[in-house]
């Protein structure tokens, strides 16, 4: 290993299957540029046309919300009228 | 007030009780240490499995015998490079640096399938090596694919999808020898010959020797002792082999209706253990040129990544003088 060399960015690899369908994050690959990251990404993760747009992100350029905060940033329990199923109507109505 | 240890105290019940309801564990989550540790050392195992796996296959690359044959093999090794790297992937996500990993294997620290340790004299040999290794690693790996840790189960449900061309890709090959001349029947059943014990050998060490197996049953890492996984490729293998015309190298293998609670099975002979572990701690036929030629690849691309990195920093210099 020569003296300069460390590991090499990671990249976040998304890949959106087809049109109509939004791009899903598939796994990471390293690389030292986004050419090579993008070229990379596909090699990797894309050789049976899995799909027809790659994203690459630099890993460390992703914000993640605090998974220690998981209850305050999600919770939802104490909002129960925002769920369809807390309003009563009729059975009659049919499908609504 | 809470002290530090009630804190780590409820935080493992909580990672019990979601291990219990099967629900998946992520990155960030707590997870306890040994889980963590457990999980690095057979992820990494697993992806230097599949790195080192390349070799004894890419032996036959440029010998292939035929274009569509050569076509397979370059894909299903390329595939194996591919799992390695998703492997590699998820066992970052767990804190372990990509370079570790690889100085690690580099370094003959870490441990990496015997099987890949056993030479490739033959074509047949390639047949053998996509019937039985990558039999035997579905085997593995489709249990897993319900594993706890939830970048590993992702890795393993890609790497599944993929393998079972793989599988097929081989068995093809023995099929086309077994029905061929003479000499072409003769390699198949030697190749064969020569893969059934150390591919049997795959699931390691038998329930009673094993010592990673209790734990990593309770966290859900593996849902079957490798025992169990052994019984179910012998029962899958026997009747493929018989449909090609090919004899498992095994006289003591019969059908045994005691076998699998009850609904019968094979019953097989007894597996050379010394062998099994003789290969493990380094005396195999290939450690040494399986290690040399990972170092060998190594080396020479370093001046490949030199490269890529310094013209990384020469673009993003330009850029910032663009600005
Ligand atoms: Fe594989
Ligand atoms: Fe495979």
């Amino acid at each position: 290993m020569t003296k300069e060399e460390k590991e090499t960015c990671l990249w976040e690899v998304f890949i959106q299957p087809k049109n109509g369908l939004s791009h899903r994050h598939c796994g990471s690959v390293h690389a030292s540029d986004r050419e090579l990251a993008i070229l990379s990404a596909r090699n990797v993760y894309a050789r049976r046309g899995e799909g027809q747009s790659i994203w690459v992100v630099k890993s460390t350029d992703i914000v993640s919300s605090d998974p220690d905060k998981k209850d305050e940033v999600f919770s939802s329990d104490d909002k129960i009228y925002r769920h369809p199923t807390f309003y009563d109507v009729p059975d009659d109505v049919g499908h609504m | 007030m809470t002290t530090e240890l009630q804190k780590t105290g409820s935080l493992i019940k909580e990672f019990e009780a979601k291990i219990d309801q099967d629900e998946k564990i992520e990155p960030k989550d707590f997870m306890p240490e040994a889980y963590r540790k457990t999980l690095i050392r057979q992820i990494g195992q697993h992806a230097h499995s599949e790195v080192v796996g390349m070799l004894p296959e890419g032996n036959w690359i440029t010998r292939a015998p035929t274009l569509k044959r050569k076509l397979s093999l370059l894909a299903k090794v390329q595939d194996e490079a591919g799992h390695g790297l998703y492997l590699y992937c998820a066992a970052e996500t767990l804190g372990k640096s990509r370079m570790d990993m690889t100085q690690e294997l580099l370094s003959g620290k870490a441990k990496y399938s015997s099987i890949f340790n056993y030479p490739t004299p033959t074509w047949a040999d390639i047949g053998a090596i996509g019937w039985l290794v990558d039999g035997a690693a579905i085997m593995n790996q489709i249990p897993l694919c319900r594993c706890s840790y939830g970048p590993y189960a992702r890795a393993m449900i890609r790497i599944c999808k993929e393998e079972s061309f793989h599988q097929r890709q081989g068995y093809e090959i023995m099929l086309t020898l077994a029905k061929g001349t003479e000499a072409q029947k003769d390699m198949a059943q030697r190749a064969l010959n020569r893969w059934w014990w150390p591919s049997v050998m795959m699931f390691g060490p038998s329930d009673a020797d094993s010592t990673n197996t209790e734990d990593s049953v309770r966290w859900k890492i593996k849902r079957y002792t490798n025992d169990e996984l052994r019984q179910k490729f012998v029962d899958a293998i026997v009747p493929q082999a018989k449909k090609i015309g090919l004899t498992i190298p095994d006289r003591d293998l019969k059908w045994d209706k005691k076998r699998n609670k009850g609904t019968g099975g094979y019953a097989y002979g007894k597996i050379d253990w010394d062998e099994f572990w003789r290969v493990i701690k380094g005396d195999g036929p290939m450690n040494n040129e399986r290690l040399a030629a990972k170092q060998r690849a190594w080396n020479e691309g370093t001046w490949v990544r030199d490269a890529a990195r310094e013209h990384a920093l020469k673009k993003q210099a330009a850029l910032q003088a663009a600005e």
